[in-house]
């Protein structure tokens, strides 16, 4: 036998010995489990990041948004719109240098179809203390439906860095109970 | 008369005492130069990690936000890019010429190369702290830094793949020349398998940088205005910025097997096995660009979860064979040097005061362990959904890149003082105890980053107190306690860094220069593997290690229990879809 430094002569393609062959044998199929559990979660599990995507011009953008808050606005909060949308409807959402815009007012156990994109520049939504993210692109709409299984008081905080004033951009998202 | 033998004629070449190998002093002069652009670039590094690690400590919270986000910058580019590359040339020139007891064989090509390398290098480091590249490390457009931003990086790339060129060219001419009998050794073909994945790394690096640069310059030829969609230079960055950590990897695993040889006389227990396991990693680690785009919206499920799979897990299958055969090869070695007793001696009466032999370990250890089992969880399509953009994500990859590769090089470090830069290593006491250090301190450090991700703490912040901001965002006890234990393992690691910054500066530039005289009196202050080689080869046969059997079942229960708890966490947030 010799080491890794050592230019090995003659024929080296030798049969594997007993052990090694158990642990690839082990490995393989552990890494089939790991490949299946992705797809069985499309199929049995509620998180999963397909959504409806599209490309979307900004300024496109930024006009549905602006007539989403239009049509359901229910107040205001520290100058920030607050949108309450029917169970069922479709929530647009907005990153922008340094802000989430508006304010979502939402129900516990209702489906929403939230989507989110950006004005500028690439976004981080964080949904805090939830811990769901997701990567905000310009240029690009994604469509997610959900579920808030809780009531109580949300923020969205950025997680992609986006200048200067990165760590000051945070959205508010409001459950109500059921 | 071949070209060898002349440039053996002329002088060019010394025999090491040590290895009997004939070594190209080319070659070696570029070793050098390479380890020593690798150490300043990683000085750079170290000192804005402590600066970084002050800052996101919010008790002490140092830094003023430009300059934390500045430094996230220059850390990144100069640990990840220019202190691992210059490492892995370093690396490509001492297994394609010195190990094949071949040469360079365009010596001038070289020096060219590492000239551009050095000035791109040094572009991007003065365009950073003048402030004119705060894009961070990943520069996703539409932000945009000075246009020689990207030319340096251009210029780094550029200057890389042709040192990959030289070393293939390398492997032609040992071949042509017969410097060596039989297929070339294991570490060499580790050292192969990494320079292919570099090609296919620096590639996709010409490919988004060129047009980024060009958009930089605002350019305008006949109406075609230069573009760069935020998605794809997402998709086609990331195959240059994940793909260049599957060069760490196969440079690390060659690493192992090396420092396995040279510190115990660890065997190959299958030559065919590791060897098909390097060519796994050259055919599907580059898919893993996709760990980065999970939750992005310009891919669908089928295309995320083929590729972040890295077709079925396959280059996973690759780094758990490996995880097998290094420490059953050390097993087996030592168990030939004597230690049969139970089934752990081998382990025990292990080398440990070598910095080369722990750092090594360590790094096998952490490598897998850690970083291993924490990425292939986030990597997994749903479960990025509650660990993008966290801090669980540096918390994996500095178990991979740092307590994984950087601990591998610093071990081998010890080794290239006294083989190459023909020194002694100097205070060899303390470096004992520096790999323990500095991978204590990692590992602290990652772990508390991975519990403070679970909380939701972002990555590349600057003030998770959100101060000024329009809402208030209150983040539990347990997040800020990680955030301190971040900080002390951040301070060890530090230390461990700085230890290894004095003791290679001062190994190579006040350390005694090694005689054969004192090397054969065993005066010399080097680590154990240099005053007594280990046999490199053995007559007797054994594939007997016991001990690994249980080191792998454990392992494997380790990362299934993590893995599932994964699920557990996300089946428990909002419905999403």
């Amino acid at each position: 036998m010799h080491s890794g430094l050592v230019a090995p002569k003659g024929i080296w393609w030798k049969p594997a010995g007993r052990q090694e062959k158990v642990w690839i044998t082990v490995a393989f199929i552990w890494c089939m489990v790991l490949f299946a559990m992705m797809p069985f979660w499309h199929f049995k599990g509620g998180q999963n990041p397909a959504g409806i995507r599209h490309r979307v011009e900004p300024a496109k953008y930024q006009e549905r948004v602006n007539r989403f808050v239009q049509e359901y606005k229910v107040g205001e909060d520290t100058g920030m719109p607050v949108v309450q949308a029917p169970p069922g409807s479709e929530l647009y959402l907005l990153g922008r240098m340094w802000a989430w815009y508006p304010i979502l007012k939402l129900k516990e156990g209702a489906t929403y179809t939230l989507h989110l994109s950006s004005l500028d520049l690439n976004h981080g939504f964080s949904l805090f203390p939830v811990n769901i993210n997701f990567q905000i692109v310009p240029g690009y709409d994604y469509a997610l439906k959900i579920t808030p299984n809780i009531a109580g008081d949300f923020r969205i905080v950025c997680n992609e860095f986006c200048g200067i004033g990165h760590h000051l951009m945070v959205g508010k998202v409001i459950v109500d109970p059921k | 008369m071949s070209a060898g033998t002349i440039a053996a004629a002329a002088g060019l070449f010394r025999t090491c005492p040590v290895t009997k190998l004939k070594v190209h002093r080319d070659a070696e002069l570029l070793v050098k130069v390479n380890a020593v652009a690798a150490v300043l670039a990683f000085t750079v590094g170290v000192s804005a990690a402590i600066l970084l690690v002050l800052t996101r400590w919010q008790a002490v919270h140092l830094l003023p936000a430009d300059w934390y986000y500045r430094l996230v910058t220059a850390h990144g580019l100069n640990m990840l890019i220019f202190f691992i590359i210059f490492f892995e040339m370093a690396i490509l020139y001492f297994a394609g010429a010195i190990m094949l007891n071949s040469r360079v064989p365009t010596p001038w090509l070289a020096w060219l190369s590492f000239g551009l390398m050095a000035v791109g290098a040094l572009l991007v480091d003065y365009l950073v702290f003048t402030g004119r590249a705060d894009v961070l490390f990943t520069s996703y457009p539409p932000l945009r830094a000075h246009p020689l931003y990207y030319l340096g990086i251009i210029l780094f790339a550029v200057g890389a793949l042709v040192v990959t060129g030289l070393f293939f060219a390398c492997l032609v001419v040992a071949r042509r020349e017969k410097t060596y009998e039989g297929s070339m050794p294991l570490v060499v073909f580790g050292a192969l398998t990494a320079a292919i994945i570099s090609v296919v790394t620096l590639v996709h690096g010409a490919i988004i940088y060129i047009p980024t640069f060009l958009w930089s310059l605002d350019l305008e030829i006949f109406g075609w205005k230069a573009n760069v969609d935020a998605q794809v230079y997402r998709m086609i960055w990331w195959a240059l910025g994940h793909s260049s950590q599957q060069i760490n990897v196969a440079a690390m695993v060659s690493v192992w097997y090396l420092l396995g040889g040279i510190t115990v006389g660890a065997v190959v227990i299958n030559e065919k096995i590791s060897r098909t396991a390097f060519v796994l990693y050259i055919l599907f680690i580059n898919l893993a660009s996709a760990h980065h785009l999970l939750v992005d919206p310009g891919f669908g499920p089928g295309w995320k979860i083929w590729n972040t799979s890295y077709f079925m897990y396959l280059a996973v299958l690759a780094s758990m064979i490996h995880g097998f055969t290094v420490p059953a090869g050390v097993e087996v070695g030592q168990r030939l040097n004597g230690f049969v007793k139970g089934t752990f001696e081998w382990l025990r009466k292990a080398p440990w005061s070598d910095p080369g032999f722990s750092g090594m370990f360590l790094s096998l250890i952490i490598f897998g362990f850690l970083g291993g089992v924490t990425g292939v969880t986030i990597g997994t399509e749903q479960i990025s959904i509650i660990a993008h953009n966290t801090l669980r994500v540096p918390g994996h990859f500095h178990t991979t890149v740092v307590g994984g590769t950087a601990l591998a090089f610093m071990a081998l470090t010890y080794y290239v003082i006294p083989l190459i830069f023909r020194r002694e290593v100097i205070w060899l006491k303390l470096a004992r105890y520096q790999p323990y250090l500095f991978g204590g301190g990692v590992t602290l450090f990652a772990v508390s980053m991975i519990v403070a991700g679970m909380f939701g703490v972002p990555r590349r912040h600057y003030d998770i107190s959100f101060t000024n901001a329009l809402f208030k965002v209150e983040y539990p006890p347990g997040a800020d306690l990680a955030l301190a234990f971040l900080a002390l393992g951040g301070i060890v690691a530090f230390l461990g860094g700085l230890l290894y910054i004095l003791i290679t500066v001062g190994s190579v530039f006040f350390g005694t220069p090694l005689t054969e005289e004192r090397l054969q009196k065993g005066l010399a202050s080097v680590p154990q593997g240099i005053l007594r080689l280990p046999p490199q080869e053995r007559k007797e046969e054994s594939h007997y290690a016991p001990g690994t059997v249980i080191l792998v079942f454990v392992f494997l229960a380790v990362f299934a229990i993590y893995y599932f708890t994964n699920w557990k966490m996300l089946s428990q947030v909002w419905q999403i879809g």
